[in-house]
């Protein structure tokens, strides 16, 4: 029998050579897709680190929005919505509510006397098994225009250098409105006064197929309870938790869905610019809050309120922030869950 | 099972393996893609990463039945037996991960009670309870195991293309098509 290696088109060492090439080949293109060639680039694990000084994560604990506390509710819509999106969330009905009141900070341990900016988490589901999550803030527009920006400001934030924060304002200047919000707007003794903004745009699809692009905002019933910032000094550390449960045991809250649908050219990719006022907005509905339950082995906990969970009717625009939140917070997310025996499923503290 | 013996795969294993192929391969940097980077393309790859992770799944089925049903070609007779133990094994994990890693990926956005959306208004059911230890195990698996089979990809090709152009035994042919070398087949002694 002749030998198989009888007639080679050429060496064997070459051979092995284009192998090895190929084969390098693929492992470097993939190696350079995972982003491990490009230490620089923004991916969602840098931005999640940014948030806490390393060795100082909130361990078992959301990286950004630490502190909160969860409830369970209904979304009644009136049918109105129904216009702008063919999403079952809109038909006129009631669909269950599983959400999260909370402020920013990256403590869970933070004083309620240090929330700023409050924030509300829903997700609603239907039954067509669809769901829609999303995450409000009390900011009326976002601080920064582009993700690079946010990153850049939780890098300055976080510095020690104290020309950091300077020279960031310096270069952003979009930030002037929230910078004046801090500043200004009063402060509020309850979860239940507030107004939450969703601040990104997102496209809503009605049933003829037609795009609208639109932002949303949770309207309250209650009154506002503005308190002069030296009074809130004195308060428990959790006294908004108490005071949610003290409002929700006497009767539940009400929150109006409100719709802004943007004009053509009005700034759908950047959520630091507010759009004109004389916009069409549309109520599409109420929420309503009825039960409270603590964070710690309440049914919020372990919800990512990734705000691109979207039922058919709705998707995301040229707004470039909420990929950029589904991918951090599921960082988040896989990071918390995988410490939870450092946040005890046990209810401590001032909220039973 | 088929008792011809064949020199190839039948078309349609052939077109299966160079399909899943390249669905597999797409998925392996479509996965490592999307968890790094914060950009729009995040959530374009994380909808085609579902699906074809399905997709994935079903053709995986779909060709072990095609196989149970046709058989495969022998290997050459003279294949130094650690190469052919080589060969067999690492076929074996090749269709156990084709099946596990969807597997996982699907249990793991239950665990996390994730809805499982493949498009736009069509989701496939939960198939395990919210748990954040189911959670957290299925992420590290879908994490290790993506990289093992990233691994033994890479030795495959490795072996096929020794197969094609050192040992021209008419493996590769086997599963690539064209003529083999001339000199692959045994005498009959
Ligand atoms: C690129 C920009 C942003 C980044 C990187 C970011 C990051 C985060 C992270 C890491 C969490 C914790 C998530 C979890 O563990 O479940 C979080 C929570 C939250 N964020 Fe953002 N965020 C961004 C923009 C926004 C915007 C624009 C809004 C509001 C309009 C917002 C509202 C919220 C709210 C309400 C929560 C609490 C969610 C909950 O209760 O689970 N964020 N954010
Ligand atoms: C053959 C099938 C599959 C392959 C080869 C694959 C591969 C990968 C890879 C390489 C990653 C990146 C891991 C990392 O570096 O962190 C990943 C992540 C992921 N995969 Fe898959 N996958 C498959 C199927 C699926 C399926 C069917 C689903 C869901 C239905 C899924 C859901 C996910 C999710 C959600 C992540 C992100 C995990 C996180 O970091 O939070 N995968 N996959
Ligand atoms: C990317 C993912 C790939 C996967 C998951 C994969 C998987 C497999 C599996 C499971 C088999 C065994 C078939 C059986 O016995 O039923 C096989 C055979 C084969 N594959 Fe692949 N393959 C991949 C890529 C490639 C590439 C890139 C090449 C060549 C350049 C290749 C060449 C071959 C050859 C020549 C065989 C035949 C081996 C034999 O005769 O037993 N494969 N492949």
């Amino acid at each position: 029998m002749p030998p198989r290696q009888s007639a080679p088109s050429r060496p064997v060492a070459v051979s092995l050579l284009v192998i090895a090439l190929v084969v390098g080949g693929v492992a470097a293109a993939f190696a350079y897709t995972a982003g491990w060639l490009s230490p620089e680039r923004l991916t969602p694990d840098r931005i999640v680190d940014a948030f806490s000084p390393p060795g100082k994560e909130p361990l078992g604990h959301r990286r950004n929005h630490a502190k909160g506390i969860c409830f369970t509710g209904v979304f009644e819509a009136n049918g109105e919505g129904a216009a702008l999106s063919k999403a079952r969330v809109f038909a006129k009905g009631q669909y269950p509510v599983l959400g999260r009141f909370n402020f920013g900070t990256t403590d869970p341990a933070a004083s309620d006397v240090t929330a700023r900016v409050k924030g509300l988490a829903i997700s609603i589901t239907t039954p067509d098994g669809q769901e829609w999550r999303s995450g409000m803030i009390q900011l009326p527009v976002f601080p920064v225009s582009t993700v690079q920006g946010f990153y850049d400001l939780l890098v300055a934030s976080g510095s020690k250098d104290p020309g950091a924060m300077p020279a960031f304002v310096a270069k952003h200047p979009e930030i002037a409105p929230v910078g004046e919000w801090m500043k200004t707007a009063p402060w509020t003794a309850s979860y239940a006064d507030v107004r939450y903004n969703g601040l990104n745009a997102f496209l809503f699809t009605d049933s003829s197929g037609a795009d609208h692009a639109v932002r949303w905002s949770m309207l309250p019933a209650q009154q506002p309870t503005d308190v002069p910032a030296d009074d809130l000094a004195k308060r428990d550390p959790n006294f908004l938790e108490q005071d949610l449960q003290e409002r929700v045991a006497a009767g539940p809250l009400h929150w109006t869905m409100s719709v802004m649908v943007a004009n053509p050219g009005d700034p759908t990719a950047d959520p630091s610019k507010a759009w004109p006022d004389d916009r069409k907005t549309i109520d599409v509905g109420t929420l309503t809050v009825q039960n409270v339950q603590a964070e710690a082995n309440g049914p919020c906990r372990d919800i990512n309120y990734d705000p691109t969970v979207l039922p058919g009717g709705i998707r995301t625009s040229d707004d470039p922030f909420p990929a950029a939140r589904s991918s951090a917070y599921a960082v988040s997310y896989d990071r918390r869950t995988a410490e939870a025996g450092d946040y005890p499923r046990t209810t401590t503290g001032a909220t039973p | 099972m088929s008792d011809v013996i064949h020199d190839r795969f039948t078309p349609l294993q052939r077109v299966l393996h160079w399909v899943m192929a390249i669905c597999i391969l797409a998925m392996l940097f479509i996965g490592v893609g999307m968890v790094s980077t914060v950009m729009p393309k995040h959530l374009t790859l994380v909808s085609i990463h579902k699906p074809l992770g399905i997709a994935i799944l079903v053709l995986a089925l779909v060709r072990l039945g095609v196989r149970a049903r046709y058989g495969t070609p022998p290997l050459p007779y003279d294949l130094p037996e650690p190469m052919r133990l080589a060969a067999v094994l690492s076929h074996w994990v090749l269709y156990a991960l084709m099946i596990a890693m969807p597997l996982i990926g699907w249990g793991m956005l239950s665990a996390a009670r994730y809805p499982v959306v493949l498009f736009d208004g069509v989701h496939l059911p939960s198939i395990l309870p919210l748990s954040d230890s189911l959670h957290t195990a299925l992420w590290n698996a879908h994490r290790a195991l993506a990289l093992v089979f990233f691994a033994l990809i890479l030795l495959h090709l490795a072996a096929a293309l020794f197969h094609a152009l050192v040992r021209r035994d008419g493996v590769f042919q086997a599963m690539a098509g064209g003529s083999p070398p001339k000199v692959q087949i045994a005498p009959a002694e």
